[in-house]
Protein backbone atom coordinates (compact mmCIF):
# COMPACT_ATOMS: atom_id res chain seq x y z
CA UNK A 1 0.00 0.00 0.00
CA UNK A 2 1.28 3.50 -1.15
CA UNK A 3 1.79 5.38 2.68
CA UNK A 4 1.70 8.85 2.52
CA UNK A 5 5.00 10.26 4.46
CA UNK A 6 3.50 11.86 7.25
CA UNK A 7 5.53 15.11 7.48
CA UNK A 8 7.88 16.73 5.19
CA UNK A 9 10.80 18.71 6.42
CA UNK A 10 9.52 22.14 5.11
CA UNK A 11 6.00 22.01 7.22
CA UNK A 12 4.18 20.68 10.63
CA UNK A 13 1.36 17.76 9.92
CA UNK A 14 -1.44 19.75 10.32
CA UNK A 15 -2.96 18.78 7.02
CA UNK A 16 -3.53 22.84 6.30
CA UNK A 17 -0.26 23.70 6.37
CA UNK A 18 1.34 20.35 4.42
CA UNK A 19 -0.71 21.49 1.47
CA UNK A 20 -0.02 25.63 2.18
CA UNK A 21 3.85 24.98 2.02
CA UNK A 22 4.03 21.70 -0.53
CA UNK A 23 5.67 22.76 -3.59
CA UNK A 24 1.85 22.37 -5.57
CA UNK A 25 0.19 24.27 -2.79
CA UNK A 26 2.43 27.71 -2.60
CA UNK A 27 1.96 27.87 -6.30
CA UNK A 28 -2.11 27.48 -6.58
CA UNK A 29 -1.95 30.34 -3.63
CA UNK A 30 0.15 32.65 -5.84
CA UNK A 31 -2.30 31.24 -8.94
CA UNK A 32 -4.90 31.77 -6.87
CA UNK A 33 -3.91 35.15 -5.84
CA UNK A 34 -3.03 36.71 -9.19
CA UNK A 35 -5.93 35.84 -10.59
CA UNK A 36 -7.94 37.43 -8.10
CA UNK A 37 -5.69 40.82 -8.68
CA UNK A 38 -5.87 40.10 -12.07
CA UNK A 39 -10.23 40.68 -11.63
CA UNK A 40 -9.08 43.97 -9.89
CA UNK A 41 -6.31 45.21 -12.68
CA UNK A 42 -9.96 44.53 -14.78
CA UNK A 43 -11.97 46.01 -12.37
CA UNK A 44 -9.97 49.24 -11.87
CA UNK A 45 -9.82 49.86 -15.69
CA UNK A 46 -13.44 49.82 -16.01
CA UNK A 47 -14.00 52.63 -13.48
CA UNK A 48 -11.31 54.69 -14.47
CA UNK A 49 -11.90 54.50 -18.51
CA UNK A 50 -15.54 56.63 -16.87
CA UNK A 51 -12.73 60.00 -17.23
CA UNK A 52 -13.52 59.47 -21.02
CA UNK A 53 -17.45 60.13 -20.51
CA UNK A 54 -16.67 63.62 -18.80
CA UNK A 55 -15.85 64.71 -15.18
CA UNK A 56 -19.02 64.27 -13.57
CA UNK A 57 -19.16 60.86 -14.46
CA UNK A 58 -15.46 60.16 -12.83
CA UNK A 59 -16.51 62.11 -10.10
CA UNK A 60 -19.84 60.72 -9.21
CA UNK A 61 -18.07 57.53 -9.77
CA UNK A 62 -15.47 58.52 -7.28
CA UNK A 63 -17.89 59.43 -4.93
CA UNK A 64 -19.97 56.11 -5.24
CA UNK A 65 -16.51 54.36 -4.14
CA UNK A 66 -15.90 56.92 -1.81
CA UNK A 67 -19.76 56.10 -0.15
CA UNK A 68 -19.20 52.79 0.76
CA UNK A 69 -17.85 53.44 3.63
CA UNK A 70 -16.75 50.52 5.48
CA UNK A 71 -17.17 48.20 2.32
CA UNK A 72 -14.72 50.36 1.08
CA UNK A 73 -12.21 49.54 3.34
CA UNK A 74 -13.05 46.46 3.56
CA UNK A 75 -12.16 45.68 -0.21
CA UNK A 76 -9.11 48.13 0.32
CA UNK A 77 -8.00 45.43 3.50
CA UNK A 78 -8.74 42.86 1.28
CA UNK A 79 -6.58 43.65 -2.25
CA UNK A 80 -3.86 44.10 0.43
CA UNK A 81 -4.20 40.79 2.15
CA UNK A 82 -3.82 39.23 -1.53
CA UNK A 83 -1.07 41.21 -2.78
CA UNK A 84 0.91 40.54 0.40
CA UNK A 85 -0.04 36.67 -0.03
CA UNK A 86 0.69 36.66 -3.62
CA UNK A 87 4.37 38.49 -2.61
CA UNK A 88 4.82 36.55 0.72
CA UNK A 89 4.30 32.73 -1.56
CA UNK A 90 6.51 34.36 -4.81
CA UNK A 91 9.41 35.01 -2.41
CA UNK A 92 9.32 31.68 -0.98
CA UNK A 93 9.28 29.93 -4.11
CA UNK A 94 12.19 32.35 -5.31
CA UNK A 95 13.73 31.28 -2.18
CA UNK A 96 13.49 27.55 -2.55
CA UNK A 97 13.81 27.65 -6.09
CA UNK A 98 17.43 29.30 -5.70
CA UNK A 99 18.46 26.88 -3.02
CA UNK A 100 16.92 24.16 -5.70
CA UNK A 101 19.07 24.85 -8.51
CA UNK A 102 22.14 27.02 -7.45
CA UNK A 103 24.96 26.12 -9.90
CA UNK A 104 23.57 27.79 -13.55
CA UNK A 105 25.57 25.99 -16.75
CA UNK A 106 28.22 28.10 -17.85
CA UNK A 107 27.30 27.59 -21.42
CA UNK A 108 23.97 28.93 -20.32
CA UNK A 109 20.73 28.46 -23.28
CA UNK A 110 17.09 29.66 -22.25
CA UNK A 111 15.71 26.56 -23.40
CA UNK A 112 12.09 27.59 -24.94
CA UNK A 113 12.14 30.01 -21.68
CA UNK A 114 10.42 33.18 -22.74
CA UNK A 115 11.72 36.39 -21.53
CA UNK A 116 7.97 37.12 -19.72
CA UNK A 117 8.37 34.10 -17.45
CA UNK A 118 12.22 34.54 -17.03
CA UNK A 119 11.37 38.24 -15.19
CA UNK A 120 8.42 37.70 -13.19
CA UNK A 121 10.30 38.47 -10.01
CA UNK A 122 11.55 41.85 -11.47
CA UNK A 123 8.88 42.78 -13.15
CA UNK A 124 6.65 41.79 -9.98
CA UNK A 125 9.25 44.02 -7.80
CA UNK A 126 8.73 47.01 -10.40
CA UNK A 127 5.30 46.69 -10.01
CA UNK A 128 5.09 46.84 -6.50
CA UNK A 129 6.99 50.03 -6.62
CA UNK A 130 4.76 51.24 -8.78
CA UNK A 131 1.04 49.95 -6.88
CA UNK A 132 3.15 52.26 -3.94
CA UNK A 133 3.40 54.88 -5.52
CA UNK A 134 0.17 55.22 -7.50
CA UNK A 135 -1.20 55.00 -4.17
CA UNK A 136 0.70 57.72 -3.17
CA UNK A 137 0.22 60.21 -5.83
CA UNK A 138 -3.88 59.33 -6.05
CA UNK A 139 -5.04 57.61 -2.89
CA UNK A 140 -3.41 59.25 -0.10
CA UNK A 141 -2.19 62.28 -2.47
CA UNK A 142 1.26 63.08 -0.55
CA UNK A 143 2.96 63.49 -3.86
CA UNK A 144 1.17 66.30 -4.99
CA UNK A 145 -0.54 67.88 -1.42
CA UNK A 146 -2.62 70.18 -3.90
CA UNK A 147 -5.00 67.05 -4.87
CA UNK A 148 -6.21 67.70 -1.22
CA UNK A 149 -8.16 70.42 -1.95
CA UNK A 150 -9.52 69.85 -5.33
CA UNK A 151 -13.10 70.10 -4.78
CA UNK A 152 -16.19 70.83 -7.17
CA UNK A 153 -20.25 70.38 -6.99
CA UNK A 154 -21.96 67.53 -8.04
CA UNK A 155 -25.59 67.14 -8.23
CA UNK A 156 -25.74 70.02 -5.20
CA UNK A 157 -23.49 68.63 -3.51
CA UNK A 158 -19.01 69.48 -2.73
CA UNK A 159 -17.11 66.09 -3.43
CA UNK A 160 -13.37 65.63 -4.26
CA UNK A 161 -12.93 66.65 -8.19
CA UNK A 162 -11.14 63.47 -9.01
CA UNK A 163 -11.26 64.52 -12.89
CA UNK A 164 -8.99 67.74 -12.29
CA UNK A 165 -6.35 65.35 -9.96
CA UNK A 166 -6.13 62.74 -12.54
CA UNK A 167 -6.18 65.60 -15.48
CA UNK A 168 -3.07 67.74 -13.61
CA UNK A 169 -1.70 65.13 -12.32
CA UNK A 170 -0.99 63.29 -15.96
CA UNK A 171 -0.16 66.69 -17.37
CA UNK A 172 3.39 65.91 -16.00
CA UNK A 173 5.68 64.51 -18.43
CA UNK A 174 7.52 62.50 -16.17
CA UNK A 175 4.66 61.60 -13.86
CA UNK A 176 3.29 59.96 -17.15
CA UNK A 177 6.43 58.19 -17.90
CA UNK A 178 6.29 56.45 -14.32
CA UNK A 179 2.43 55.21 -15.10
CA UNK A 180 3.84 53.91 -18.64
CA UNK A 181 6.61 51.94 -17.62
CA UNK A 182 4.68 50.82 -14.73
CA UNK A 183 2.03 49.22 -16.47
CA UNK A 184 4.59 47.91 -18.91
CA UNK A 185 6.00 46.08 -16.81
CA UNK A 186 2.77 44.89 -15.48
CA UNK A 187 2.17 43.44 -18.78
CA UNK A 188 5.27 41.80 -18.78
CA UNK A 189 4.50 40.21 -15.63
CA UNK A 190 0.40 39.28 -16.78
CA UNK A 191 2.05 38.43 -20.40
CA UNK A 192 3.46 35.15 -18.31
CA UNK A 193 1.17 35.23 -15.35
CA UNK A 194 -2.82 34.82 -17.17
CA UNK A 195 -1.37 31.57 -18.90
CA UNK A 196 0.58 30.39 -16.25
CA UNK A 197 -2.20 30.50 -13.66
CA UNK A 198 -4.46 28.01 -15.54
CA UNK A 199 -1.60 25.35 -15.59
CA UNK A 200 -1.07 25.71 -12.07
CA UNK A 201 -4.44 25.43 -11.24
CA UNK A 202 -4.82 22.87 -13.18
CA UNK A 203 -7.58 24.03 -15.67
CA UNK A 204 -5.27 22.78 -18.98
CA UNK A 205 -4.75 20.13 -21.18
CA UNK A 206 -2.02 19.67 -24.06
CA UNK A 207 -4.54 20.97 -27.12
CA UNK A 208 -5.49 24.00 -24.85
CA UNK A 209 -2.56 25.35 -23.34
CA UNK A 210 -0.83 27.41 -26.00
CA UNK A 211 -4.50 28.86 -26.78
CA UNK A 212 -3.90 30.04 -23.55
CA UNK A 213 -0.37 31.12 -24.03
CA UNK A 214 -1.84 33.58 -26.80
CA UNK A 215 -5.12 34.76 -25.13
CA UNK A 216 -3.10 35.91 -21.97
CA UNK A 217 -0.60 37.78 -23.89
CA UNK A 218 -3.56 39.13 -25.36
CA UNK A 219 -5.60 40.52 -22.67
CA UNK A 220 -2.16 41.45 -21.03
CA UNK A 221 -1.30 44.07 -23.88
CA UNK A 222 -5.89 45.28 -24.48
CA UNK A 223 -5.05 46.00 -20.33
CA UNK A 224 -2.00 47.94 -21.36
CA UNK A 225 -3.80 49.66 -24.11
CA UNK A 226 -6.53 50.58 -21.95
CA UNK A 227 -4.75 51.96 -19.09
CA UNK A 228 -2.25 53.84 -20.95
CA UNK A 229 -4.78 55.50 -22.94
CA UNK A 230 -5.55 57.73 -19.86
CA UNK A 231 -2.44 59.27 -19.37
CA UNK A 232 -1.49 59.55 -22.98
CA UNK A 233 -4.81 61.38 -23.77
CA UNK A 234 -4.26 63.63 -21.17
CA UNK A 235 -0.29 64.68 -21.98
CA UNK A 236 -0.73 64.49 -25.48
CA UNK A 237 -4.14 64.79 -27.02
CA UNK A 238 -5.40 67.42 -24.19
CA UNK A 239 -8.14 65.67 -22.70
CA UNK A 240 -9.67 67.57 -19.82
CA UNK A 241 -7.50 70.89 -20.77
CA UNK A 242 -8.66 73.32 -18.34
CA UNK A 243 -10.13 71.49 -16.03
CA UNK A 244 -6.69 71.42 -13.77
CA UNK A 245 -6.90 74.06 -11.41
CA UNK B 1 35.83 15.70 -37.54
CA UNK B 2 37.70 17.82 -34.99
CA UNK B 3 35.91 19.56 -31.68
CA UNK B 4 37.14 21.38 -28.96
CA UNK B 5 35.98 20.57 -25.69
CA UNK B 6 35.58 22.06 -22.31
CA UNK B 7 34.48 19.15 -20.21
CA UNK B 8 33.53 19.64 -16.19
CA UNK B 9 36.47 17.47 -14.38
CA UNK B 10 35.65 16.79 -11.04
CA UNK B 11 37.52 14.62 -8.81
CA UNK B 12 34.71 13.80 -6.37
CA UNK B 13 31.62 15.18 -5.07
CA UNK B 14 32.97 17.26 -2.40
CA UNK B 15 35.71 18.93 -4.86
CA UNK B 16 35.66 21.84 -6.13
CA UNK B 17 35.70 20.96 -9.87
CA UNK B 18 36.46 23.31 -13.15
CA UNK B 19 36.14 23.56 -17.32
CA UNK B 20 39.52 21.56 -18.81
CA UNK B 21 40.16 22.10 -22.43
CA UNK B 22 40.32 18.97 -24.73
CA UNK B 23 40.54 18.31 -28.61
CA UNK B 24 38.75 15.27 -30.08
CA UNK B 25 40.37 14.99 -33.47
CA UNK B 26 39.65 12.53 -36.31
CA UNK B 27 35.94 11.84 -34.73
CA UNK B 28 33.62 10.24 -37.82
CA UNK B 29 30.77 12.52 -38.44
CA UNK B 30 28.41 9.23 -37.44
CA UNK B 31 29.81 8.71 -33.87
CA UNK B 32 27.51 9.21 -31.53
CA UNK B 33 28.26 11.84 -28.53
CA UNK B 34 29.30 9.15 -26.39
CA UNK B 35 31.38 6.98 -28.98
CA UNK B 36 33.24 10.60 -29.28
CA UNK B 37 34.08 10.68 -26.24
CA UNK B 38 35.01 6.98 -26.22
CA UNK B 39 37.58 8.21 -28.56
CA UNK B 40 38.97 11.21 -26.36
CA UNK B 41 39.01 9.21 -23.56
CA UNK B 42 41.48 6.35 -25.41
CA UNK B 43 43.48 9.32 -26.27
CA UNK B 44 43.89 10.52 -22.86
CA UNK B 45 44.49 7.16 -20.80
CA UNK B 46 47.94 6.77 -23.84
CA UNK B 47 48.66 10.26 -22.43
CA UNK B 48 48.20 9.21 -18.71
CA UNK B 49 45.45 11.37 -18.09
CA UNK B 50 42.27 10.09 -15.98
CA UNK B 51 39.42 9.55 -18.79
CA UNK B 52 36.35 11.95 -18.54
CA UNK B 53 33.57 9.80 -16.54
CA UNK B 54 29.99 9.88 -17.79
CA UNK B 55 27.29 7.76 -17.49
CA UNK B 56 25.53 5.25 -20.36
CA UNK B 57 24.25 1.81 -20.79
CA UNK B 58 21.68 0.88 -23.17
CA UNK B 59 23.48 3.25 -25.66
CA UNK B 60 19.84 3.29 -27.57
CA UNK B 61 17.70 6.06 -26.17
CA UNK B 62 15.87 3.75 -23.74
CA UNK B 63 17.25 3.59 -20.49
CA UNK B 64 18.21 7.17 -19.89
CA UNK B 65 21.49 6.72 -18.17
CA UNK B 66 23.36 9.08 -20.33
CA UNK B 67 22.99 12.41 -18.00
CA UNK B 68 24.95 14.70 -19.43
CA UNK B 69 24.48 19.07 -20.39
CA UNK B 70 25.67 19.92 -24.07
CA UNK B 71 26.35 23.51 -24.42
CA UNK B 72 23.49 24.29 -21.81
CA UNK B 73 21.58 21.95 -22.95
CA UNK B 74 20.65 18.83 -20.91
CA UNK B 75 20.90 15.76 -23.59
CA UNK B 76 21.97 18.21 -26.22
CA UNK B 77 20.43 19.34 -29.56
CA UNK B 78 17.39 17.84 -30.78
CA UNK B 79 14.74 15.31 -28.85
CA UNK B 80 16.11 12.15 -27.69
CA UNK B 81 19.04 11.12 -25.32
CA UNK B 82 22.76 11.77 -25.03
CA UNK B 83 23.72 8.52 -26.82
CA UNK B 84 21.29 9.77 -29.84
CA UNK B 85 22.90 12.42 -30.69
CA UNK B 86 25.09 12.44 -33.22
CA UNK B 87 28.74 14.06 -33.98
CA UNK B 88 26.99 15.04 -37.42
CA UNK B 89 25.05 17.48 -35.77
CA UNK B 90 27.83 19.77 -35.23
CA UNK B 91 29.61 21.69 -37.31
CA UNK B 92 33.61 20.71 -37.58
CA UNK B 93 35.75 22.68 -35.54
CA UNK B 94 32.89 23.36 -33.27
CA UNK B 95 33.79 24.35 -29.57
CA UNK B 96 31.47 22.05 -27.54
CA UNK B 97 30.79 22.71 -23.41
CA UNK B 98 30.12 19.28 -21.49
CA UNK B 99 28.66 20.35 -18.17
CA UNK B 100 27.09 17.40 -15.60
CA UNK B 101 22.87 17.86 -15.24
CA UNK B 102 22.54 20.49 -12.88
CA UNK B 103 19.73 20.57 -9.75
CA UNK B 104 20.71 20.41 -6.06
CA UNK B 105 18.71 17.63 -5.64
CA UNK B 106 21.32 15.95 -8.14
CA UNK B 107 24.78 15.81 -6.60
CA UNK B 108 27.88 15.30 -9.08
CA UNK B 109 30.00 12.27 -7.94
CA UNK B 110 32.48 12.89 -10.42
CA UNK B 111 32.93 14.53 -13.81
CA UNK B 112 29.66 14.18 -15.65
CA UNK B 113 28.35 11.34 -13.35
CA UNK B 114 25.38 12.74 -10.99
CA UNK B 115 23.33 10.69 -8.27
CA UNK B 116 19.58 10.26 -9.47
CA UNK B 117 19.22 8.48 -6.82
CA UNK B 118 16.08 10.54 -5.42
CA UNK B 119 14.04 9.60 -8.94
CA UNK B 120 14.21 6.26 -7.59
CA UNK B 121 13.08 7.24 -3.82
CA UNK B 122 10.07 9.76 -5.37
CA UNK B 123 8.91 6.17 -6.96
CA UNK B 124 9.12 4.70 -4.17
CA UNK B 125 6.73 6.78 -2.33
CA UNK B 126 4.09 5.71 -4.53
CA UNK B 127 5.04 5.63 -8.27
CA UNK B 128 3.60 1.79 -8.17
CA UNK B 129 0.52 0.01 -7.73
CA UNK B 130 0.89 -2.41 -5.17
CA UNK B 131 -2.09 -4.75 -5.31
CA UNK B 132 -0.78 -7.77 -7.76
CA UNK B 133 -2.61 -7.64 -11.14
CA UNK B 134 -2.00 -11.35 -11.64
CA UNK B 135 -0.21 -11.89 -15.70
CA UNK B 136 -1.66 -9.73 -18.19
CA UNK B 137 -5.18 -9.91 -18.68
CA UNK B 138 -6.87 -11.13 -22.11
CA UNK B 139 -7.26 -7.98 -24.14
CA UNK B 140 -10.29 -6.29 -23.97
CA UNK B 141 -11.31 -8.02 -20.99
CA UNK B 142 -10.86 -4.51 -19.52
CA UNK B 143 -12.16 -1.92 -21.07
CA UNK B 144 -10.20 0.96 -21.03
CA UNK B 145 -10.80 3.66 -23.86
CA UNK B 146 -8.45 4.85 -26.48
CA UNK B 147 -8.08 8.38 -25.63
CA UNK B 148 -7.28 7.09 -22.54
CA UNK B 149 -4.51 4.49 -22.96
CA UNK B 150 -3.21 6.45 -25.69
CA UNK B 151 -2.84 9.10 -22.80
CA UNK B 152 -1.51 6.64 -20.44
CA UNK B 153 1.07 5.67 -23.02
CA UNK B 154 2.35 8.83 -23.31
CA UNK B 155 2.84 9.41 -20.04
CA UNK B 156 4.39 6.09 -19.78
CA UNK B 157 6.65 7.04 -22.14
CA UNK B 158 9.05 8.45 -19.22
CA UNK B 159 12.49 7.21 -19.11
CA UNK B 160 13.37 8.74 -15.78
CA UNK B 161 16.41 10.08 -17.19
CA UNK B 162 16.01 13.47 -15.01
CA UNK B 163 16.81 16.03 -17.92
CA UNK B 164 13.51 17.79 -16.89
CA UNK B 165 14.61 18.84 -13.83
CA UNK B 166 18.71 19.05 -15.31
CA UNK B 167 16.61 21.64 -17.91
CA UNK B 168 15.10 23.52 -15.33
CA UNK B 169 15.74 27.09 -14.10
CA UNK B 170 14.31 26.07 -10.98
CA UNK B 171 15.53 22.33 -10.80
CA UNK B 172 12.03 21.43 -10.31
CA UNK B 173 11.20 17.64 -11.04
CA UNK B 174 7.60 18.22 -11.58
CA UNK B 175 7.82 16.69 -15.51
CA UNK B 176 8.68 13.01 -14.13
CA UNK B 177 6.75 13.11 -11.08
CA UNK B 178 3.62 14.00 -13.40
CA UNK B 179 4.24 11.63 -16.25
CA UNK B 180 4.06 9.09 -13.23
CA UNK B 181 0.98 10.60 -11.83
CA UNK B 182 -0.35 10.50 -14.57
CA UNK B 183 0.90 7.29 -16.38
CA UNK B 184 -0.68 5.71 -13.33
CA UNK B 185 -3.72 6.95 -12.73
CA UNK B 186 -5.31 7.17 -15.61
CA UNK B 187 -5.47 3.19 -15.73
CA UNK B 188 -8.07 1.15 -13.83
CA UNK B 189 -5.15 -0.70 -12.06
CA UNK B 190 -3.78 2.47 -10.59
CA UNK B 191 -6.65 4.15 -10.10
CA UNK B 192 -7.41 3.33 -6.45
CA UNK B 193 -4.81 4.68 -5.17
CA UNK B 194 -4.33 7.99 -6.49
CA UNK B 195 -4.49 10.52 -3.91
CA UNK B 196 -1.69 8.82 -2.30
CA UNK B 197 -0.01 8.45 -4.97
CA UNK B 198 0.00 11.77 -5.66
CA UNK B 199 0.40 12.99 -2.17
CA UNK B 200 3.32 10.88 -1.65
CA UNK B 201 4.81 11.59 -4.58
CA UNK B 202 4.87 15.78 -4.18
CA UNK B 203 6.10 15.35 -0.59
CA UNK B 204 8.68 12.86 -1.22
CA UNK B 205 9.66 15.38 -4.60
CA UNK B 206 9.51 18.80 -2.25
CA UNK B 207 11.72 16.45 0.51
CA UNK B 208 14.65 15.49 -1.94
CA UNK B 209 15.11 19.35 -2.92
CA UNK B 210 13.42 19.78 -6.23
CA UNK B 211 12.35 23.21 -6.97
CA UNK B 212 9.06 24.28 -7.70
CA UNK B 213 7.41 24.58 -11.19
CA UNK B 214 7.48 28.17 -12.42
CA UNK B 215 5.64 27.23 -15.64
CA UNK B 216 9.11 27.59 -17.78
CA UNK B 217 8.64 24.81 -20.04
CA UNK B 218 12.34 24.43 -20.59
CA UNK B 219 11.26 20.67 -19.10
CA UNK B 220 8.89 20.08 -22.04
CA UNK B 221 11.59 21.59 -24.30
CA UNK B 222 14.64 18.81 -23.82
CA UNK B 223 12.04 15.66 -22.39
CA UNK B 224 13.34 12.61 -24.80
CA UNK B 225 9.95 11.13 -24.24
CA UNK B 226 8.07 14.39 -25.07
CA UNK B 227 6.06 13.96 -22.38
CA UNK B 228 4.18 17.03 -22.40
CA UNK B 229 3.78 20.10 -19.65
CA UNK B 230 0.08 19.42 -19.93
CA UNK B 231 0.97 16.59 -17.47
CA UNK B 232 1.78 18.72 -14.64
CA UNK B 233 -1.26 21.06 -14.71
CA UNK B 234 -3.25 17.54 -14.45
CA UNK B 235 -0.70 16.56 -11.50
CA UNK B 236 -1.73 19.85 -9.68
CA UNK B 237 -5.28 19.19 -10.13
CA UNK B 238 -5.35 16.26 -8.44
CA UNK B 239 -2.58 17.21 -5.90
CA UNK B 240 -5.28 20.20 -4.88
CA UNK B 241 -8.13 17.56 -5.25
CA UNK B 242 -6.35 15.17 -2.92
CA UNK B 243 -5.25 18.15 -0.55
CA UNK B 244 -8.30 18.94 0.27
CA UNK B 245 -10.01 15.53 0.80
CA UNK B 246 -7.23 15.23 3.40
CA UNK B 247 -7.96 18.58 4.64
CA UNK B 248 -11.41 17.73 5.28
CA UNK B 249 -10.64 14.37 7.12
CA UNK B 250 -11.42 12.12 3.85
CA UNK B 251 -9.72 9.41 3.56
CA UNK B 252 -7.15 9.40 0.37
C1 LIG C 1 3.31 43.69 -6.54
C2 LIG C 1 4.25 42.85 -6.60
C3 LIG C 1 4.20 41.52 -7.28
C4 LIG C 1 5.20 40.62 -7.21
C5 LIG C 1 6.49 40.79 -6.44
C6 LIG C 1 4.82 39.47 -7.98
C7 LIG C 1 5.60 38.36 -8.17
C8 LIG C 1 5.24 37.24 -8.87
C9 LIG C 1 6.09 36.12 -9.17
C10 LIG C 1 7.55 36.01 -8.77
C11 LIG C 1 5.37 35.21 -9.83
C12 LIG C 1 5.86 33.86 -10.36
C13 LIG C 1 5.74 32.79 -9.33
C14 LIG C 1 6.32 31.52 -9.86
O1 LIG C 1 5.80 30.96 -10.81
O2 LIG C 1 7.33 31.05 -9.31
C15 LIG C 1 4.05 35.76 -9.99
C16 LIG C 1 3.02 35.13 -10.64
C17 LIG C 1 1.84 35.75 -10.98
N1 LIG C 1 1.47 37.04 -10.68
FE1 LIG C 1 2.53 38.34 -9.60
N2 LIG C 1 3.59 39.68 -8.52
C18 LIG C 1 3.19 40.93 -8.14
C19 LIG C 1 2.01 41.56 -8.49
C20 LIG C 1 1.06 41.01 -9.29
C21 LIG C 1 -0.12 41.70 -9.73
C22 LIG C 1 -0.48 43.15 -9.42
C23 LIG C 1 -0.82 40.80 -10.47
C24 LIG C 1 -2.13 40.95 -11.18
C25 LIG C 1 -2.63 42.01 -11.65
C26 LIG C 1 -0.10 39.57 -10.50
C27 LIG C 1 -0.50 38.43 -11.14
C28 LIG C 1 0.21 37.26 -11.21
C29 LIG C 1 -0.22 36.07 -11.86
C30 LIG C 1 -1.54 35.87 -12.57
C31 LIG C 1 0.79 35.12 -11.69
C32 LIG C 1 0.80 33.69 -12.26
C33 LIG C 1 0.55 32.66 -11.24
C34 LIG C 1 1.02 31.31 -11.73
O3 LIG C 1 2.15 31.20 -12.21
O4 LIG C 1 0.27 30.36 -11.66
N3 LIG C 1 1.05 39.73 -9.77
N4 LIG C 1 4.00 36.99 -9.40
S1 LIG D 1 9.65 13.45 -18.08
FE1 LIG D 1 11.01 13.30 -19.89
S2 LIG D 1 12.84 14.48 -19.27
FE2 LIG D 1 11.72 14.01 -17.38
S3 LIG D 1 12.58 12.10 -16.61
FE3 LIG D 1 10.82 11.50 -17.89
S4 LIG D 1 11.72 11.17 -19.92
FE4 LIG D 1 13.27 12.30 -18.77
S1 LIG E 1 22.58 5.27 -22.63
FE1 LIG E 1 20.56 4.52 -22.35
S2 LIG E 1 19.40 6.24 -23.01
FE2 LIG E 1 21.42 6.87 -23.48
Amino acid sequence: MITSPSSSARSGPNPILLWMFSSIGKKTIVAATGILLVFFVFGHLLGNLTVFLGPDVLNAYAQKLHDLGPALWAIRVGLLGILVGHIYFTMLLWKENQRANPKKYIAADPIKTTVFSRTMRLSGLVVLAFVIFHLAHFTVRVVDPSYLVMRTQLNGHEVHNVYAMVVKGFSNAPVVAIYVIGLFLLTFHLSHGISSLFQTLGITNRRIRSNYELAGRAIAWLLFLGYVSIPISVLFFGLGKGFAQ
Amino acid sequence: MKFHLKVWRQKDANAPGTLENYEADNIPADASFLEMLDIVNAGLTGKNIEPIQFDSDCREGICGSCSLTINGVPHGPGRGTTCQVYMRKFKDGDTITIEPFRAEAFPVQRDLVVNRSAFDRVIQAGGYISERCGSAPDANSVPISKVIADEAMDAAACIGCGACAAACPNGSAMLFVSAKVTHLGLLPQGKPENGRRVLGMVRQMDEEGFGNCSNYYACEAVCPASVPAAFIGRMNREFTAASVKEIVGMNV
